[in-house]
């Protein structure tokens, strides 16, 4: 099983990778809301996936999954969670200042 | 007394949340803010004071014992970045209400501020390893509300892609932090330290080793990473690049510090050698960026990436003389870069430009100002007296011992270099034609300027007062050169 999400992780790093190489602001905001679905697969899975109970404390039950990668995903999400939103707002406002969504056309070099 | 160590983070983080409340009345926020950034240095400096006659203190959160819970660990080289982060901060507190925000103090950026500090001092002193990426997000969040603020065109174009780079390099954080927990089964550093040594360091420790190095390095702006540093860095009001320039990538560098003198220290044949190349690469590099350009706020904002390159030299060097070179270098530089950036600042303001070009014959007007940006330009290229001296000194002889003779001369070319690049803003914006400035309203650098001499002034005495330091500065040195201490303190078997 871990096989599996690992290589789904690196598919969803792949993608975001090759989205956040691309010129339109949209794509690349679209690549690192997929990185973040790949760090945090990663960490699940990382966390070993053995069967049990959810980590809930209940009589009679030894078997629970790991909780502590469980607590760091929830951390994560919201983080990036507020970090994303931060990013689709700036990245509208620089579209409506630089009349410009093209990464390319946002360089700049007035400063060299 | 162990909850002294939680208050360098408490405290500006409660006064951010109160300042949040007195957003529009500019008057009350700007006295306020005077006020927590002195309570916050006074409280530092009794953490400092206390630190290095009774030792570290461990703090566990929540009465859970390490690994288990948070740990606050406010050992000497914490102690010392957190006391100069405050002086840094009370400095830019004052130089801000002078520094031509206007308008942009009432969209809450004394909160913001106030937010930096807490991360950037949550930083120095935590002991978890995810609990350092949230402390690295806390003061990332803040600095993007910073870099932000006012919204220009140019601004929001170079803070995008700032934005865009962090957060990339805070997820690999997160990924780096998931495989070393599915090897070692902790993110408890002193308990990842322990299990790393009794494994040896394998193959795969190392590798995650390096992703970490990669990660802190784009945070720090190592060669060949700093590509995002110099433009971002110079489009938000000095102030804020002051603060970014002293503070953002020497947490950066920190981590490096901490991660490669406690955790992976096995194989320094690996990554050791790997520091002193990329610190000779980062310096040439960063160097070269500061004599291509005639832009004065970005000559400063590059000469941030040799400075980088000066730590991490120490750091690869892994000895006694590199080490405690290193974290002079590093407090010598958090200090020099503000007084630059902030300088920079008033020097853009009087002459209504940063280029060069059109600058000329500024002694004239400002005599002051002119003879403060020279001797911060000895301070920063590290003649004797001062006290980049003493740093680059113990670096340079760190590496003489170990035989690396290369670095040790790109190391002085360097600083030839870098005194060039600094000197040039003098010989070329405050020397000659008296005509050239000459319509120009005189302005008032009223209030700006007391804040850059006091911490001028702090410099020098670092550098002139090396023999009351150094000995504090080589018993840190020698801390960090043996984990076992950190270990057992942190754990107590």
């Amino acid at each position: 099983m871990e096989i599996i999400t690992s290589i789904l992780a690196g598919v969803l790093f792949a993608t975001a990778i090759y989205n956040i190489l691309q010129k339109q602001l949209l794509r690349i905001v679209i690549g690192t809301a997929l990185l973040s679905h790949g760090a945090h697969i990663l960490i699940l899975t990382m966390g070993r996936l053995k069967t049990g109970l959810p980590p809930i404390l209940t009589e009679g039950i030894s078997d629970y999954t790991d909780p502590l990668p469980q607590a760091l995903i929830l951390t994560s999400i919201v983080i990036s969670f507020g970090v994303t939103s931060l990013l689709l707002v700036l990245a509208y406002r620089t579209t409506k200042e630089n009349n410009t969504d093209n990464m390319e056309q946002l360089r700049g070099n007035e400063n060299e | 007394m162990s909850n002294l160590a939680v208050l360098p983070i408490i405290i500006p983080l409660i006064s951010a949340v109160i300042l949040i409340f007195f957003n529009q009345k500019v008057k009350v926020s700007r006295a306020l803010s005077k006020l927590f950034s002195l309570i916050s240095l006074g409280t530092s400096s009794y953490i400092t004071w206390y630190v290095f006659t009774n030792g570290t203190i461990i703090l566990e959160t929540g009465d859970w014992l390490a690994p288990y819970g948070i740990i606050l660990v406010m050992d000497g080289l914490a102690a010392i970045l957190v006391l100069t982060t405050n002086i840094i901060a009370v400095a830019c507190a004052f130089y801000a209400p002078n520094a031509g925000l206007e308008k942009r103090e009432t969209f809450y950026f004394y909160p913001f501020f106030f937010f930096l500090i807490t991360g950037v001092s949550g930083a120095f002193i935590t002991g978890d390893l995810f609990n350092l990426f949230v402390f690295f997000e806390v003061l990332l969040m803040a600095s993007y509300g910073l870099i932000v603020l006012g919204g220009g065109k140019v601004q929001l174009r170079e803070s995008l892609k700032y934005l865009l780079i962090n957060l990339f390099s805070s997820m690999l954080f997160v990924t780096a932090v998931a495989f070393l927990y599915a090897v070692v089964g902790t993110v408890n550093m002193a308990q990842i330290a322990q299990r790393v040594q009794e494994v040896e360091q394998q193959g795969i420790l190392t590798t995650i080793g390096i992703l970490l190095f990669f990660v802190f390095a784009t945070k720090a702006a190592l060669f060949p990473l700093y590509y995002w540093l110099p433009k971002s860095y110079i489009v938000p009001n000095p102030v804020i690049s002051a603060l970014f320039g002293a503070l953002l990538t020497k947490v950066g560098i920190y981590s490096i510090l901490r991660v490669f003198t406690l955790i992976f220290v096995h194989k320094t044949d690996m990554t050791h050698e790997m520091f002193i190349w990329i610190a000779g690469l980062s310096m040439i590099f960063g160097v070269i960026g500061a004599l291509s350009t005639s832009n004065i706020k970005l000559i400063i904002a590059y000469n941030i990436i040799p400075a980088i390159g000066f730590i991490i030299l120490g750091i690869g060097l892994l000895n006694q003389d590199g080490i405690s070179g290193s974290i002079y270098y590093l407090i010598n530089d958090m200090i020099i870069k503000s007084v630059l950036f902030l300088l920079v600042g008033v020097i853009a303001y009087v002459a209504g430009t940063s280029d060069l070009r059109k600058m000329g014959g500024l002694i004239h007007y400002y005599p002051f100002l002119g003879w403060l940006l020279f001797v911060s330009a000895l301070v920063l290229a590290g003649l004797p007296p001062f006290s980049g001296f003493i740093g680059k000194l113990l670096l340079l002889k760190g590496a003489f011992e170990q035989g690396e003779i290369a670095i040790v001369i790109i190391g002085l070319i360097t600083s030839l270099l870098i005194l060039y690049s600094v000197v040039k803003i003098f010989i070329n914006g405050f020397w000659g034609d008296k005509e050239t400035m000459a319509e120009l309203p005189k302005k008032s650098t009223k209030g700006l300027l007391a804040p850059v001499v006091s911490l001028l002034a702090l410099s020098v005495i670092l550098g002139v007062g090396a023999e009351f330091f150094y000995p504090h500065i080589e018993s840190i040195a020698t801390y960090l050169l043996d984990p076992e201490i950190y270990i057992d303190s942190v754990l107590k078997e």
